[in-house]
């Protein structure tokens, strides 16, 4: 027993050294996978109001970019009510009414990036809503150019996004003309640059291609553009060819996003489990 | 310096880090890490709790501002623990020193050896977490190289105009 107080006296620095760096690594661990609640995040009330405090004077330094993007967005977002408008004109006549097609099935909040990480290996985005805009996890973020990430920790006010430049991002992507698709990865190079994987072999591609979102996932809905094919480094079999692609976006200057809600989440996770048992 | 002065300071070096040394990305990704001096500005003492916990968490607030999840307190808990050692080696103090300790009464000579090597140290330790994984270990290295010079050239540049402040 005395040599048992001894031991602990001697070594007392180093033993509560020890159980502290312990207590790191499980945070490091627990912060890695992305399922797991976090304890270290950025989304709470001190870290996401001092991130709101500074990036409300950085934005006016950002304005007449900002001023252009939106004006270039209503310019494609007008062209499209355009030529929608003709559609539903000519084929008036022969529209049944029916009220479930009416349904929407996403809807859009717009909210601002409040601190963008992209130097990292693995990347997070601070946006500035939270629980009270009705944000859940795993709900797409995108701006008008394409795809930025996916919620993943909420507070009240605020919530993290892991970006699409974090080594544990995967995301459906498919070919703009033609259906196949494959699954979007980062290797944690270039901020630009983002890898498609396990396209099959039979897919037909080449540089320049542009490569949307697959809508294969329950979280991104199909169409959202991502980037154009940049080249492509053939291994023989579909497994070892990787594409790169060059993000439409430029992640280093990253403003306003939109989330996307989708209502028929858990209709169609329903019965993807029901397939599963 | 008084424990209110090194306080003030410490929550300095924090929002400098944070807002400021965090965004620079020089050449895409070398940035450095200022606030390994809260292991050189500490005031030194016999009973090591009080320091230990701090590091931990003065590295966790860090963390919660750049969403690491607990990469700096781990690497700032391991040279703050492995300061004493240090201390002893490159100085050649013992325990009685300790209170008259201060870094700039040293000679250059020593106190840049003790300098460079904790925050060597330190930041391979913190890039090969971020890492976390045994890929890519020549960019860990040449990470930590620049982000260490980096850091040491704001360290000494930022000791030596407030050493002359105080002088006067």
């Amino acid at each position: 027993m005395q040599q048992l107080i001894y031991f602990f006296r001697k070594y007392r620095y180093f033993l509560f050294f020890l159980l502290l760096e312990i207590l790191a690594l499980a945070l490091i661990i627990n912060n890695l996978s992305f399922h797991k609640s976090k304890f270290v995040s950025s989304a709470n009330n001190i870290t996401g109001g001092f991130y709101n405090k500074a990036n409300s004077i950085s934005d006016y330094f950002q304005l007449n970019n900002e001023n252009k993007e939106l004006t270039e967005e209503n310019l494609s977002l007008k062209n499209k009510i355009h030529q929608l408008e003709q559609i539903i004109d000519t084929i008036s006549e022969t529209k049944v009414l029916d009220t479930t097609k009416y349904n929407q099935q996403y809807s859009y909040i717009n909210g601002k990036i409040i601190n963008n990480n992209y130097s990292e290996k693995s990347n997070f985005i601070l946006i500035n809503l939270g629980l009270k805009d009705s944000i859940s996890k795993e709900m797409a973020v995108i701006n008008s150019k394409g795809i930025i990430g996916i919620t993943e920790d909420i507070s009240n006010n605020y919530s993290r996004v892991q970006s699409i430049l974090n080594k544990k991002s995967n995301i459906n992507a498919s070919l703009k003309n033609g259906s196949h698709f494959g699954s979007l990865t980062w290797n944690g190079k270039d901020y630009n640059i983002v890898q498609l994987l396990d396209l099959p072999r039979q897919a037909i591609i080449k540089t320049g291609d542009t490569i949307i979102t697959g809508g294969k996932s329950t979280i991104f809905p199909e169409g959202i553009p991502i980037g154009h094919v940049l080249n492509i480094e053939e291994g023989g079999t579909s497994v070892t060819r990787i594409v790169n692609i060059k993000l439409f976006n430029d992640m280093s200057n990253l403003k306003n996003i939109y989330v996307i809600r989708d209502f028929d989440k858990k209709e169609i996770r329903n019965l993807e489990s029901q397939k599963n048992e | 310096m008084n424990r209110l002065v090194v306080f003030l300071w410490l929550i300095l070096i924090l929002f400098l880090q944070v807002f400021v040394l965090n965004n620079i990305h020089f050449l895409g990704y070398v940035n450095p890490h200022l606030y390994i001096v809260f292991v050189f500005i500490f005031p030194l003492n016999k009973n090591r709790f009080l320091f230990l916990t701090l590091a931990f968490l003065y590295g966790l607030s860090i963390d919660f501002f750049s969403d690491t999840g607990g990469i700096h307190a781990f690497s700032l808990l391991f040279i703050s623990y492995l300061r004493l050692l240090f201390i002893k080696m490159f100085f050649k103090k013992n325990d009685l020193d300790y209170l008259l300790f201060n870094l700039h009464k040293e000679p250059f000579g020593q106190v840049f050896n003790y300098v460079v090597t904790l925050t060597f140290i330190h930041h391979f330790i913190l890039i090969s977490l971020a890492n976390f994984s045994f890929n890519n270990m020549g960019g860990v290295l040449l990470n930590t190289l620049y982000s260490s010079i980096f850091t040491l050239i704001l360290y000494f540049l930022g000791s030596y105009i407030f050493r002359k402040k105080q002088v006067n």
